[in-house]
């Protein structure tokens, strides 16, 4: 290697700092900061790369160097050489094991730049540990070892850096001094990956040949390899271009973090600006809400700004007192984002805990956090093959596409044009892990693109005029089993006292709005859907509503549940035994089951899920239908 | 330090590093402070709590930092940094809790006589102590990944059980800048907003945003002895001297600030921040050298972090 070039650099540095340390300070000042990824398989140099960056741009002092040489002679896989995989393999564990088990990151910096570094593990059930190195970087550096060639870890890599959205992808052949700086290998194991990563979407990446152990090609152009005419890999990683200052050209988005108030007279919305530009006297909108306002202050420590970019933390005030608050999304006026509950997306499973669809779990995006369940997946992509399979769950390290639902609506962007609106972590409720990475594709609903009115007659403002708090009186249970009979004495009695309400029932919703649906399981969840929806503008409107439907399963019932605000949806369970409920039979709809003239008939051959703890339990065989109401009634009123 | 006004809105920004670590730090110590019940600060008062102190004033303003600084405090600290540390709780409006094991306390457990077993008492106990006393549920510290190698690895959001513990190889995956603060009833994390700081980072920052930082970082004439090949400042009439030894005055300034009995300093002549990163620079010496306590064995650090040292 050229060894006289390196002193030379290092040397007008140091003239620098020595003579004059304040132009030095200036110019540190000014640099840039660029984050980037290492990965390749176990054994492909990855950790001895980054030991050659640091030893190169001169971070390691001689104190680290004097450990280093003990420990290179202890435990060290280079004979009597520096190993300088040494400097990073931190734990000891991993010591003893010779392998990186965790991301580990290191800092540099050159002339022109400043870097971190995130040091990703080879081994395959480390999957988890690349996705949380590769989800901050700009840059991937995959390293290939030049005896052995594209592998499948390759393979991985590269799909897992173009998954996470990295644009700048470096193909380091690495080892080139034990192939005899060979450029025939170096030029097929190129053409070899470019036929992979074009095939994933990989349209461009950077490919060079070089020896992190040997140092060619590292910081100083290689004299053993006169056929290549490109960059090194630390000219490259000075000059390429950031990511960062891309996000400044998307539209104003600001996830709220905080609301800073101090005093009646300051409230303020702070948190750190994913995209674009804000001005003071900008027009801007919130979301989920869609209230408008205008920008008066972009507040710091250091004095108000007149205007702040992409990635910088600031607080701004408002002309008007709206509502905003944290897991908000400050908008520019006129692009806002889409809204919306219901999604297709690309998980990466990173808990020992397979993925239980239907589940509940927390799903945090932005600064928001809210309750998700995962359906069943689309399918599982084998990163080796890039095969779909079929899938029921996501185990450890699996990606795969599922369609994700959000308990309310959530201001979002697909990934791909925005990654702090469009990727989130999964959370288990239990165990407080965080089980999954996700990435939003888009939203499955139509409403996508409507944008909530935002109303000036508030719900609260019109239960207020009818002296009531609106409520959904949700009764459950099996056909017969009394659940007409009660919901219309609680109704009589809601109205005798002066309360307004609506008696939503199941027979005559499915003579109108429900007309198309049948008795099939799919069927019968979108009948509960549409009565859900139905029950929530009544609500809106500061109704009490009742309704009486078998609804027999808990996800459609909790469904409902997670529609409303909390505390207004009362489930009651109208507990009848199927032997009593079948010997009333008010309309001989068991028997007819029983002779299987009606099938999925609950009860009968399609099952009833009791609820485990509904808010108002009556037992038909203990009170008659009056008391029951007696006892809703008083419930609710209390 | 963000001073964008001469910047025409239409066209991009490269933001500095400096600005980007900015950013990020106070965008840590919001997220906390929205998802926490009871942070606190750890507030050493060297010059990595001096950058975190002035980051949590930036984060919250206009608004004073919303939680209180917790200084686990051995008794053996320098005076200047008593000094400094009261000075800089009444300027920012902050509450200081001074914690001291009372264990160590009443033993009399010093740097002198006790070894090991003073940092293991004052410092890791102490700070177990504080915590589970006051309740706190998240507690910032100003560790830096840069500083040693078991550090490099450790999430920004460092989760411990409810015995304090750290545990390497169970951490919780930290992906974008989505953090994961959710724990169980006694459980705590340590969160460290300057992770992605280097010790240059944090003296150019103190350097630029005119941070107040102990006056023992910069050179002075100080009286001094040499013992185990450090360079110790006779601090206070606790020093013992041993037979022979008299205290010289040399021209000091110490590069890390701990309890003086065990904090080694240099000799420098540099008396400006400036020429104090000008030495820093051209040194060839790691940081964490003057302290004595990583020098037992390898990996000492990763076993006093398993072990609940911060």
């Amino acid at each position: 290697m050229n060894t006289l070039q390196s002193q030379d650099s290092v040397y007008r540095t140091d003239v620098l700092i020595a003579q004059d340390i304040d132009a030095y300070l200036e110019r540190h000042q000014h640099k840039s900061l660029l984050r980037f990824i290492t990965c390749g398989s176990v054994d492909d140099g990855k950790s001895t790369l980054i030991g050659r960056l640091l030893y190169d741009s001169k971070m390691i002092f001689e104190d680290q160097l004097a450990a280093l040489e003990a420990d290179s002679k202890r435990v060290g896989t280079q004979g009597q050489e520096i190993d300088f995989a040494l400097l990073v393999d931190g734990l000891a564990a991993e010591r003893e094991q010779g392998i990186t088990i965790d991301v580990a990151y290191r800092f540099f910096a050159t002339e022109k730049r400043k870097f971190i570094v995130a040091d990703t593990p080879g081994h395959e059930q480390y999957t988890r540990n690349m996705v949380t190195g590769a989800s901050t970087a700009d840059l991937a550096i995959i390293l290939i070892d030049a005896r052995k060639g594209v592998l499948t870890q390759t393979r991985r890599h590269s799909y897992l850096a173009h998954l996470i959205g990295i644009r700048n992808i470096v193909l380091a052949v690495n080892k080139m001094d034990l192939v005899d700086y060979d450029q025939a290998k170096y030029e097929a194991i190129v053409a070899d990956y470019r036929g992979f990563a074009q095939s994933i979407g990989i349209n461009d990446f950077t490919p060079m040949p070089i020896s992190g152990f040997k140092g060619d090609n590292v910081t100083d152009p290689s004299a053993n390899m006169p056929w290549y005419s490109g960059s090194t890999l630390m000219a490259h990683l000075e000059t390429v271009e950031l990511d960062t200052t891309v996000d400044q050209i998307k539209p104003f988005r600001l996830p709220v973090q905080w609301v800073n108030r101090p005093n009646l007279d300051f409230r303020g919305f702070s948190g750190l600006i994913a995209s674009g530009v804000i001005n003071a006297g900008d027009a801007i909108r919130v979301l989920p809400s869609g209230k408008t306002s205008t920008v008066t202050r972009i507040v710091t420590r250091d004095g108000d700004l007149p205007h702040a970019v992409a990635g910088q933390s600031i607080t701004l005030c408002f002309a008007d007192e709206i509502d905003c608050s944290r897991g908000d999304v400050i908008t520019q006026v006129d692009a806002p984002t889409q809204v919306a509950d219901q999604f297709e997306s690309t998980l990466v499973w990173m808990s020992d805990e397979a993925l239980i669809p239907g589940r509940p779990y927390w799903l945090k995006i932005g600064t928001r956090t809210v309750t998700a369940t995962i359906h069943a997946p689309k399918y599982q992509i084998n990163v080796n093959t890039l095969e779909h399979l079929a899938a029921k769950t996501l185990e450890l390290n699996a990606i795969g596409v599922a369609v994700v639902t959000t308990d309310r609506p959530i201001p979002f962007e697909s990934y791909v044009n925005q990654r702090a609106l469009g990727g989130y972590i999964l959370i288990d409720k239990f165990t407080n892990a965080t089980v999954a990475a996700g990435m939003l594709h888009f939203s499955l609903r139509r409403a996508q693109n409507v944008h909530w009115q935002a109303l000036d007659v508030t719900r609260e403002f019109r239960s207020g005029l009818k002296h009531q708090k609106s409520a959904v009186l949700w009764l459950t249970g099996l056909s017969g089993s009394g659940k007409s009979t009660i919901a219309n004495l609680v109704e009589k009695k809601l109205a005798s006292l002066g309360r307004h309400t609506f008696l939503l029932d199941g027979d005559n919703i499915r003579h109108g709005l429900n007309k198309d649906l049948g008795f099939t399981q799919a069927d019968r969840i979108e009948n509960i859907r549409r009565i859900g929806e139905v029950a929530k503008l009544m609500t809106d409107a500061g109704l009490i509503v009742l309704t009486a439907f078998i609804s027999p399963f808990h996800a459609e019932r909790d469904l409902v549940r997670s529609m409303m605000p909390e505390g207004e949806f009362v489930e009651i369970f109208i507990d009848t035994p199927l032997e009593e409920a079948e010997r009333r039979d008010v309309k001989g709809l068991y028997k007819k089951a029983r002779n299987g003239e009606l099938k999925n008939f609950t009860g009968i051959d399609s099952p009833y899920e009791a609820p485990e703890s509904p808010e108002i339990h009556i037992n038909t065989l203990d009170m008659t239908a009056e008391q029951a109401a007696d006892l809703i009634v008083s419930n609710l009123l209390d | 330090m963000i001073n964008t006004s001469s910047v025409n809105p239409d066209s991009l920004v490269t933001l500095t590093h400096l600005q980007r670590l900015e950013a990020e730090s106070i965008h840590i110590m919001r997220e906390v402070v929205s998802e926490s019940e009871k942070p606190v600060m750890l507030y050493s008062v060297g010059k990595d709590s001096a950058v975190m102190l002035h980051l949590a004033r930036k984060a919250f303003y206009p608004s004073p930092p919303p939680f209180p600084l917790l200084h686990v405090d051995t008794t053996w600290k320098f005076r200047a940094m008593y000094e400094l540390r009261d000075q800089m709780a009444s300027e920012s409006g902050m509450e200081l809790l001074v914690y001291q094991n009372p264990e160590a306390k009443e033993r009399g457990i010093n740097p002198f006589d006790h070894g090991s077993l003073h940092t293991d008492l004052w410092k890791t106990e102490g700070l177990k102590q504080a915590l589970d006393h006051y309740k706190f549920d998240v507690a910032f510290g100003g560790a830096r990944r840069d500083e040693e190698k078991s550090r490099a690895k450790e999430r920004i959001f460092s989760f411990r059980s409810a015995n304090h513990r750290w545990d390497a190889k169970n951490q919780r995956p930290e992906l974008w800048n989505l953090y994961n603060a959710k724990k169980a009833k006694g459980e705590s994390i340590r969160v460290f907003p300057i992770s992605n700081w280097t010790e240059l980072d944090i003296w150019q920052y103190i350097h630029l945003e005119n941070i107040p930082i102990v006056p023992l970082y910069t050179a002075a004439m100080r009286p001094t002895v040499i013992r185990d090949g450090l360079l110790l400042m006779v601090d206070d009439e606790r020093f013992p001297l041993l037979p022979g030894e008299t205290p010289v005055q040399r021209s000091i300034r110490f590069r890390t600030l701990g309890c003086y009995p065990l904090t080694g300093a240099v000799e420098s002549t540099a008396d400006t921040l400036p020429a104090v990163i000008q030495e820093m620079l051209l040194t060839t010496t790691s940081e964490r050298q003057g302290r004595a306590i990583d020098h037992d064995q390898t990996a000492s650090m990763e076993k006093k972090k398993q072990e609940g040292y911060f």
